[in-house]
């Protein structure tokens, strides 16, 4: 890694994280089990490492490792925006929930 | 030109990426906010798979093909109850999917590897298998396959030092001379030894600290598998959900006036902390479920105030269906929350929803405090700790200065509690002998649809 894209990596690294402690705590604990399995399915984005692993034809290992790694990131992605969506599906106000 | 669209897909992910994050500041705009992240990861999936190194696309499709239907199947039938476990078992998998990408890129690039590159391939692995590893543990203690008290021996603390020094000094050297590939997997294999052995001594009520740790750490993996493949989408995203982890940890332990060190190292909950409390005075009032009905049945104001226990019992919907009874005469109800009820963050709320109890009658601890004065009856059901005087008045013992839910201002409480047996912090609850409060025994599902009965026919 060259030293002006690792400079550019440590901006975005540090940049993301100011912004992520102001978006993220205005989050309420009501919404915090969404929280954590949405930003569980963000970070599946690690998908993107693993297909180029998978893909790229190295060797056998690289090829075997990433595709262990593509099962679980994909896992992770499709499960946790499925499961909060669910969850966020049962919150309702109190006029929509009086009957059901 | 193709370059151009993959960073350009990825440039668009991030930016929904966080806009979806902000949608979770409230429940309203929660689902659109979702949305726009699911299609942020659609098209950052779609930029990828344009990318020139990629050969074959057989392993990629399998591979895309069997994690959908996993996560899918997981998605639609894990019940709400369970979701701690899911939670930790997704941690799991986050953290090996990035351990094992860095094993590929240290395979690929072996010998070579400048000092940055294997200082954050290091990091990379380290971090994934260590949470690997211990979210598996933290799944099998939330899904009962392994004891939940602390396990601990003498000197443990100790060894697990040494063990982490050992691993961190394997590191460093491998920075130094990144050809060693013998050292770099037994640095491996030492991290996921380390994992287990760091939540081998957490007791299952310090799991929501555990969890958001865990979701930190899985986070940071995925951050530091950014700074080795040069992607900036991934160190966003690991880097939002490192911190969210984060900050979840800090919001739990404040919850329970303990600090992160002590969470990892104390080993709360194990049979040592026990009985420090003291010699208790007075006896339990039990009390009849007829009463309780008639009590419930005339009150202004009730508040229900759920822990673990109800998690175990299934009783959320038990519980809705008394609330529903209890409006239906007049009666206010309202849901005391306190923060680390429960086995992970937002747990109670979640089962709450579940069981369509609306959430604006779903009460933070700051904001139901007050209340409590002006409460008719409390009604406690499966939680422990939270409501536990001593915290406030106490000042030696185990928990004091943990906030509490002061159900005992209230003018008469409730205790749904399984048996006399003590909470999981083994601590004796003054609550359970004060003249305003009576016990009710039994399982807290079958309790409550008999109150609700009750209630109908007061």
């Amino acid at each position: 890694m060259s030293h002006e894209s690792l400079i550019s990596a440590l901006y975005v690294f540090a940049l993301a994280a100011f912004l992520g402690y102001q978006v993220i705590s205005r989050v309420p604990p009501l919404l915090h089990t969404p929280l954590m399995s949405a930003t569980n399915a963000i970070s599946g984005i690690s998908l993107v490492g693993s297909i180029v692993t998978a893909g790229a034809g190295h060797s056998t290992t690289s090829t075997i490792l990433g595709f262990v790694a593509v099962v679980c990131a994909s896992t992770n992605v499709v499960g946790g925006f499925v499961i909060t969506d669910r969850m966020l599906r049962m919150f309702k106000r109190r006029d929509v929930t009086k009957k059901d | 030109m193709q370059t151009y669209f993959i960073e350009l897909s990825y440039l668009l992910a991030s930016i929904l990426f966080i806009l979806g994050l902000k949608g979770l500041s409230h429940p309203e705009t929660a689902k659109r906010g979702m949305h726009l992240a699911e299609f942020g990861m659609l098209m950052a999936i779609i930029g990828t798979l344009m990318h020139h190194e990629i050969v074959t696309y057989t392993w990629i499709l399998a591979g895309l093909a069997i994690g959908s239907v996993v996560g899918l199947a997981m998605g639609v039938w894990v019940p709400m109850t369970a979701m701690p476990q899911r939670t930790a078992l997704s941690h799991a998998f986050g953290a090996l999917a990035a351990a094992l990408v860095g094993v590929a890129e240290y395979l690929k690039g072996a010998g070579h590897l400048d000092t940055v590159t294997m200082s954050a391939l290091g990091f990379e692995v380290m971090l994934g298998s260590l949470t690997t590893t211990g979210s598996l543990l933290a799944f099998a203690k939330l899904q009962g396959m392994v004891r939940g008290t602390p396990m601990t021996y003498k000197g443990q603390n100790v060894f697990n030092m040494l063990l982490l020094a050992t691993t961190v000094g394997i590191f460093i050297y491998l920075v130094i001379n990144p050809g060693s590939m013998t050292l770099f997997f037994i640095m491996a294999g030492l991290a996921f030894v380390f994992g287990l052995l760091l939540v081998m001594p957490i007791g299952s009520a310090d799991m929501p600290v555990v969890m958001s740790l865990l979701n930190s750490y899985a986070g940071l993996a995925s951050a530091a598998t950014g700074f080795v493949l040069s992607n900036k989408v991934l160190i966003i995203a690991g880097t939002l959900d490192g911190f969210s982890g984060f900050i979840l940890s800090i919001l739990m332990c404040r919850a329970m006036n303990r600090s992160i060190t002590n969470v990892l190292f104390g080993a709360f909950g194990s049979a040592t902390t026990a009985g420090e409390s003291g010699e208790q005075q007075g006896s339990m009032r039990e009390v009849g479920l007829e009463d309780i009905a008639t009590q419930l049945a005339y009150a202004n104001k009730v508040v229900f105030v759920p822990g673990y226990g109800l998690a175990t019992a299934q009783a959320q919907h038990a519980v809705r269906e008394l609330a529903d009874v209890l409006e239906k005469r007049g009666v206010t109800v309202k849901y005391g929350i306190h923060p680390v009820a429960g086995r992970m963050p937002g747990h109670m709320n979640v089962l709450l929803a579940e069981a369509n109890v609306p959430y604006s009658s779903l009460y933070e601890l700051e904001q139901i405090n007050p209340e409590f004065a002006t409460t008719d009856v409390s009604v406690v059901i499966g939680a422990n700790d939270v409501v536990n005087p001593d915290a406030r008045d106490n000042p030696s013992s185990p928990i004091a200065g943990m906030p509490i839910l002061e159900v005992d201002r209230s003018k008469s409480v409730v205790v749904l509690k399984r048996g006399q047996g003590k909470g999981f912090s083994g601590l004796e609850n003054p609550l359970f002998f004060k003249p305003v409060t009576g016990m009710l025994y039994g399982d807290a599902k079958d309790t409550l649809t008999r109150l609700v009965q009750a209630v109908q026919h007061a």
